[in-house]
């Protein structure tokens, strides 16, 4: 088992949302982030003063998967948040080893509790 | 003269509508500070309502209306002596007219705490306000309409002068003590939440009506003058700004708008029942480009007025305090009509409450510092006013 966890924009979670049910990937945990990386920053205007504001806003997905959706999940996850504009800043996926899964209702464990 | 039932009508709904600028003022504010600071921003607002409410009542009213002289009223209406169910002022009852002065005098130091957000103690503040609105508020209350040197002379409808120029001023002169905000400059402090600045704009503008057309005194035709400039002069000012950053920064912000709308209020306020409808759209318009300068001279120069009272409130005051003797053509005349004596007198009255504000807030500025402090330390002002100052916050889960 895998825990797969993608930092991704937020203008693009319809999109990843959809290429994931499309290769049966039907369960995610959305929340928001914000951070910064090779994107640094954007300018804001307040009052007329810019201020260039560093953490942005991104989304994080988290998703368990058994071994065998691992790779599904990520093509999906990169078809959706891709931009193929060339710009910096679509986000990164990491992919954990999952120890284990409890479902809470049944007690199920392991690959069946995904 | 004999109380009218319209006149008194109109000068308590005023009288609400004023209060009602408080809240509306702690919204505006409160959208602009940083989530942590929320409630103590808010709460700013909301304990002038307590606080100079009792003292106007105590003291504040006799100082500002009382006989007295040129500078201060006199103590016989200390504890509201002298004033009882039949007193009259004007064709009001006198505890109208006091209930209608009192939200003025509630709403000027309150005020003064946007240029203080996120770094002042809660008991200096109290200390600050309600000294304050003893030594500055009540002698120019008492100048410009109580009947000391400026009455008569001083073109000040609803409060140019008395309001917006004292608390502007103190508001910048008052950081001398408290200086920046800890990351002003480096770190991105942003506004938590400006829809509720929008939503605090509207109420104020809303409560603006009571504050203008309410000084008036009367249901009369200056009320509704006075309300038809209270009316346009703001939409020009919103106007001017959002077309000023439009061109300058290439967006079109809705706090700048608000902003905008909030510096033609200011500028009308001065001249809201001696002028037209169509110069109150020239003064609006002045007011939220002159404003926007101010506040784009702010960044510059690197003071930390938090919310821009001095931007805002002492550069719109003033420059609606001078347009005025520009532009008066009801009840008085200005500059246009051939009367350059009024805007002497104008710039006069602005100078001397200028300098007025300046020594005093220092003076209490000093003794407050040196006494209880004025600035929090570093670390509560991490953790925010809210926490250290309250011991609540504004948004759970």
């Amino acid at each position: 088992m895998k825990y797969v966890i993608a930092i991704i924009r937020p203008e693009r979670l319809e999109e990843v949302k959809h290429e994931l049910q499309k290769v049966e990937v039907n369960r995610l945990t959305v929340s928001s982030a914000s951070g910064y990386g090779e994107q640094k920053g954007h300018l804001e205007v307040y009052r007329s003063l810019e201020l260039e504001v560093n953490l942005l806003e991104k989304l994080r997905l988290d998703i368990a998967v058994n071994d065998d959706f691992l790779q599904p999940t990520i093509e999906a996850i990169k078809r959706g948040a891709k931009t193929n504009t060339g710009c910096i800043g679509d986000g990164k996926i990491f992919v954990l080893p999952l120890e284990d899964v409890i479902r809470i209702r049944t007690g199920e464990t392991g690959s069946d509790a995904i | 003269m004999a109380i009218e039932a319209a006149d008194t009508a109109w000068v308590l709904i005023s009288s609400a509508l004023v209060l009602l600028m408080l809240p509306g003022l702690a919204l505006f504010y409160g959208g602009m500070v940083r989530r942590k600071n929320v409630l103590s921003s808010m709460m700013h607002s909301f304990v002038a309502m307590g606080i100079i409410a009792v003292e106007w009542v105590i003291i504040g009213y006799s100082l500002a209306f009382g006989t007295g002289n040129w500078f201060i009223g006199g103590l016989e209406h200390v504890f509201l002596r002298g004033v009882d169910l039949y007193s009259v002022s004007g064709t009001i009852p006198t505890y109208a007219f006091i209930a209608f002065q009192g939200m003025f005098a509630v709403i000027t130091p309150a005020l003064i705490s946007g240029a203080v957000v996120g770094r002042i103690k809660f008991k200096s503040y109290i200390a600050f306000i309600t000294l304050w609105s003893l030594i500055v508020y009540a002698p120019v209350c008492h100048w410009v309409w109580g009947g000391g040197f400026l009455t008569g002379e001083a073109l000040d409808f609803a409060g140019g002068t008395v309001v917006h120029i004292t608390s502007g001023i103190s508001a910048l002169t008052i950081l001398i003590f408290l200086g920046r905000r800890k990351g002003y400059g480096t770190d991105s402090i942003r506004p938590h939440n400006i829809t509720l600045t929008l939503l605090g704009t509207g109420l104020l503008w809303f409560g603006w009506f009571g504050f203008n057309a309410g000084s008036a005194l009367a249901a009369d035709e200056i009320a509704a003058l006075a309300f038809m400039t209270t009316f346009v002069a703001p939409a020009a000012a919103g106007l001017a700004w959002m077309a000023i950053e439009w061109f300058r920064t290439g967006k079109p912000t809705a706090l700048g708008f608000a902003t905008g709308i909030l510096a033609g209020l200011v500028g009308i306020t001065p001249a809201a029942g001696f002028v037209t409808p169509m110069a109150a759209i020239i003064i609006g318009a002045a007011a939220g480009s002159i404003c926007y300068g101010a506040v784009v001279l702010k960044g510059k120069l690197g003071y930390d007025d938090s919310l821009d009272v001095f931007g805002v409130h002492g550069v719109g005051g003033i420059t609606g305090a001078l347009l005025t003797g520009v532009f008066a053509s009801v009840g008085g005349t200005g500059l246009l009509l051939g009367n350059s004596h009024q805007l002497l007198i104008q710039f006069e009255g602005v100078a001397i409450t200028i300098l007025y504000a300046i020594a005093c807030t220092i003076i209490i500025g000093f003794v407050i510092d040196k006494t209880m402090g004025v600035k929090i330390d570093e670390n509560a002002e991490n953790i925010g006013l809210d926490r250290t100052q309250h011991g609540e916050a504004a948004y759970n889960i």
